[in-house]
C-alpha cells in the first residue's frame, strides 16, 4: 500500500461524492409529477454543495470568478423567468449551448495550464482535452444553429447543399488529424487544439443546418448529451470525479430521449440526422397541390355547437399551439364544455411540439391537470368512442398516411388515430403541409371539418359560441 | 492508459448504467422538465471552470476562464430557474379553479 492509499480522503472529494447521490436522487424523484419539484431542488443543493466545495480549492482571481459566476446568475435567472413557456425549447437550447461551450473551453484552459507551465502533458490529458473541447465545441454551434431555427431567425427547413456528407467527412478528418497531432504532442501543441476546436464548431453548425424544425426534439435532446459527454470528459482531463459522474448521467439521459423519440417517429437516429427530412422534393409539392379538394371549411359557431352537444371531445395539441399560444384559450373552452357535461380529454403524441413532452409542458401552463393528458397509446384506442376529435395545430402526428399508404415518408410512424372518432375539426392556419411536408388526407375525409386561420383566435370564437348556446 | 484513467472509466460506465436506470422510469409527460433538469446538472462543468479560472495566471487564461465561468454559471442558473418554472406548473386536478356543482358527468 502506498502513502496515498493510506491518506484520509480530501473533504472536497467527499462533498463531490454527495453531489453525485443527491444529483441521481434528484433526478429519482423525477419519476413523478408529485415529487419533481422535490427532485429538481435536491439537484439544485447537490450543485450548491459541489460549487461551495470547489471554491475553498485554492482560489486566486477571485474578482474574475465572481464577476463571471454574479452576470452568468443574474442573466440566467432573469432570462429564465421571463421567457415565455412556448419559447422553452430555445431557451433550453441556448442554455445547453452554454454549457457545452463551457467544457470546451475547460479543457483549452487545462491544456494551456499545461504548455505556459511547461509541464510535460501526459497523453491521458491530451486524449481527453481534444475530447472535452470536440464534442463541447459540436454541442455549442449546434446548440446555436437550433436556437436561431427554434426561435424562427433562420428558417425551419432543412438547408442543404451539394456533397453535403463529404464536407462533413473532411471537417470530421481535419479533427481527427489534429486531434491525433496534439496526442503526439507535435509542436505547437495549442495551436492543433484550437484547429481541432475550430472544426468542431463549424460541424456543429453544419451538422444541424439540413436537420428540420420538426426533428428539432431529438436534436435538442442529442446535444444535451452530447454536453453531459463533454462535461464528463473534462472530469476524466482534471481528475474529477463529480464531472464524470453527472456527465455519464446526462449522456445517458440524453441518449435515452433520442432513442425514444426516434422510436416514437419510427424512423432511426441516422435518418433523422442525415436524411433531411422534410427537404421540399418537386414530387411532394406536385402532390400537396392536388390536394384539398374536398375539403370543408366551416364557422367558429359550427364548431361550438358540434362540441356543446358531444358527450366526448379529445383535444389533439400539437405545435400550431404553441405558436399561437393558444392552450389557455383552450384551457377555457375545455372548462365551458365541462359545465355542459361534455368529457374533454387531450391526446399527447410524444413528438407533439419541439420538444419531447412540450405539449405538457404548455398545457400545464394553463392550468389543465396532468390528469386529464393521455399518452398515444392510452388514448388511441379511445378514439372510436369520442364524438369530436379536435386538432389544434397537429398535422403529421395525426396523418393516417402513416397508418395506410406505404409510400408515404411516414408510413410506419405511430399516429394518433383521430380519423376514427365521429367527427373530426381541425384547426390550421390555412392548407400548407406539416413541416415534414406530406399531404395529410385526414382534411379529405369526409368527417372532417376545417376551421382556418390563427389557432388562438379561433379557439376564441369557439368559446364564445360555446357561451352564446 | 494508466491505471488511474481506467479508475474514472469504471465510475464512468457505471455512473451511465445508473443514469440509464433512473431515466428510464421517467414518464413521458415530464421528459421536458427532464431534459431541463438534466440541462441544469451538466452545468456542474461550472466546477472546472472556476478551477481553471480561479487558478489561470496568463493573461488569455484569466480572459478563457471568466467566459467559462459565465457560460457555465449561466447554465447552472437558468436551467434550474427554467425546470423550476416548468415543474411548478403540473398540478393534479383537484385545484382546478371552478364550482363544484356542476354536474360534469
Amino acid at each position: 500500500m502506498t502513502v496515498a492509499d493510506k491518506a484520509l480522503a480530501n473533504p472536497v472529494d467527499i462533498a463531490y461524492l454527495i453531489t453525485g447521490i443527491l444529483f441521481i436522487l434528484g433526478l429519482r424523484f423525477l419519476s413523478s409529477p408529485k415529487t419533481a419539484r422535490l427532485g429538481n431542488r435536491i439537484s439544485a443543493v447537490g450543485m450548491l454543495i459541489a460549487v461551495a466545495a470547489t471554491l475553498t480549492q485554492g482560489i486566486v482571481n477571485w474578482i474574475v470568478v465572481g464577476a463571471a459566476l454574479l452576470v452568468g446568475a443574474v442573466v440566467g435567472i432573469v432570462s429564465a423567468q421571463r421567457v415565455k413557456m412556448t419559447a422553452m425549447p430555445q431557451m433550453v437550447a441556448i442554455f445547453n449551448g452554454a454549457g457545452g461551450g463551457a467544457a470546451a473551453l475547460v479543457a483549452a484552459g487545462e491544456l494551456l495550464k499545461y504548455v505556459n507551465s511547461g509541464t510535460p502533458i501526459t497523453y491521458d490529458v491530451s486524449f481527453t482535452s481534444v475530447l472535452s473541447a470536440v464534442i463541447g465545441a459540436l454541442s455549442f454551434a449546434g446548440s446555436i444553429i437550433a436556437f436561431l431555427k427554434l426561435q424562427e431567425v433562420m428558417t425551419g427547413r432543412p438547408i442543404t447543399y451539394p456533397a453535403q456528407q463529404v464536407v462533413n467527412a473532411l471537417i470530421l478528418l481535419v479533427i481527427v488529424v489534429s486531434w491525433g497531432l496534439v496526442v503526439a504532442g507535435y509542436h505547437p501543441v495549442l495551436q492543433w487544439f484550437w484547429i481541432a476546436l475550430g472544426a468542431s464548431l463549424i460541424l456543429g453548425v453544419l451538422f444541424v443546418l439540413p436537420i428540420g424544425g420538426a426533428d428539432m426534439p431529438v436534436v435538442i435532446s442529442l446535444l444535451n448529451s452530447f454536453t453531459g459527454l463533454a462535461a464528463a470528459s473534462t472530469g476524466f482531463v482534471l481528475g474529477n470525479n463529480v464531472l464524470i459522474i453527472s456527465g455519464a448521467l446526462v449522456g445517458a439521459s440524453g441518449t435515452l430521449l433520442t432513442v425514444l423519440m426516434g422510436k416514437a417517429m419510427n424512423r432511426s437516429i441516422t435518418n433523422v440526422l442525415f436524411g433531411a427530412f422534410g427537404a421540399v422534393k418537386p414530387s411532394a409539392a406536385g402532390a400537396g397541390a392536388k390536394g384539398g379538394q374536398n375539403v370543408r371549411s366551416v364557422s367558429a359557431d359550427d364548431v361550438a355547437a358540434m362540441l356543446a352537444y358531444a358527450n366526448e371531445v379529445i383535444v389533439v395539441p400539437g405545435y400550431g399551439m404553441a405558436v399561437a399560444q393558444a392552450q389557455h384559450s383552450i384551457r377555457e373552452l375545455a372548462d365551458q364544455l365541462e359545465k355542459k357535461g361534455v368529457e374533454v380529454k387531450y391526446a399527447i403524441h410524444p413528438v407533439a411540439g419541439r420538444m419531447p413532452g412540450h405539449m405538457n409542458v404548455l398545457l400545464a401552463e394553463a392550468n389543465v391537470p396532468y390528469t386529464s393528458l393521455y399518452d398515444m397509446d392510452d388514448i388511441n384506442p379511445e378514439f372510436e368512442r369520442a364524438d369530436v376529435a379536435l386538432v389544434v395545430g397537429a398535422n403529421d402526428v395525426t396523418n393516417p398516411a402513416a397508418r395506410e399508404d406505404k409510400n408515404s415518408p411516414i408510413y410506419g410512424m405511430p399516429i394518433l388515430n383521430v380519423d376514427k372518432a365521429a367527427n373530426v375539426v381541425v384547426l390550421k392556419r390555412s392548407m400548407a403541409s406539416g413541416f415534414a411536408g406530406i399531404e395529410n388526407p385526414l382534411y379529405d375525409d369526409p368527417k372532417t371539418v376545417m376551421l382556418f386561420g390563427d389557432a388562438k383566435k379561433s379557439i376564441d370564437g369557439v368559446v364564445a359560441g360555446v357561451k352564446a348556446l | 492508459m494508466t491505471a488511474h484513467l481506467l479508475t474514472e472509466l469504471t465510475i464512468f460506465i457505471l455512473a451511465v448504467f445508473v443514469g440509464f436506470e433512473v431515466i428510464s422510469k421517467v414518464p413521458t409527460m415530464l421528459h421536458t422538465p427532464l431534459m431541463s433538469a438534466t440541462n441544469a446538472i451538466h452545468g456542474i462543468v461550472l466546477v472546472g471552470a472556476i478551477l481553471i479560472a480561479g487558478t489561470a495566471d496568463a493573461p488569455l487564461g484569466v480572459i478563457v476562464g471568466f467566459i467559462l465561468v459565465l457560460l457555465a454559471s449561466l447554465n447552472v442558473f437558468g436551467g434550474y430557474t427554467v425546470t423550476e418554472r416548468m415543474l411548478e406548473m403540473f398540478r393534479p386536478k383537484t385545484q382546478a379553479p371552478k364550482p363544484p356543482a356542476d354536474g360534469a358527468q
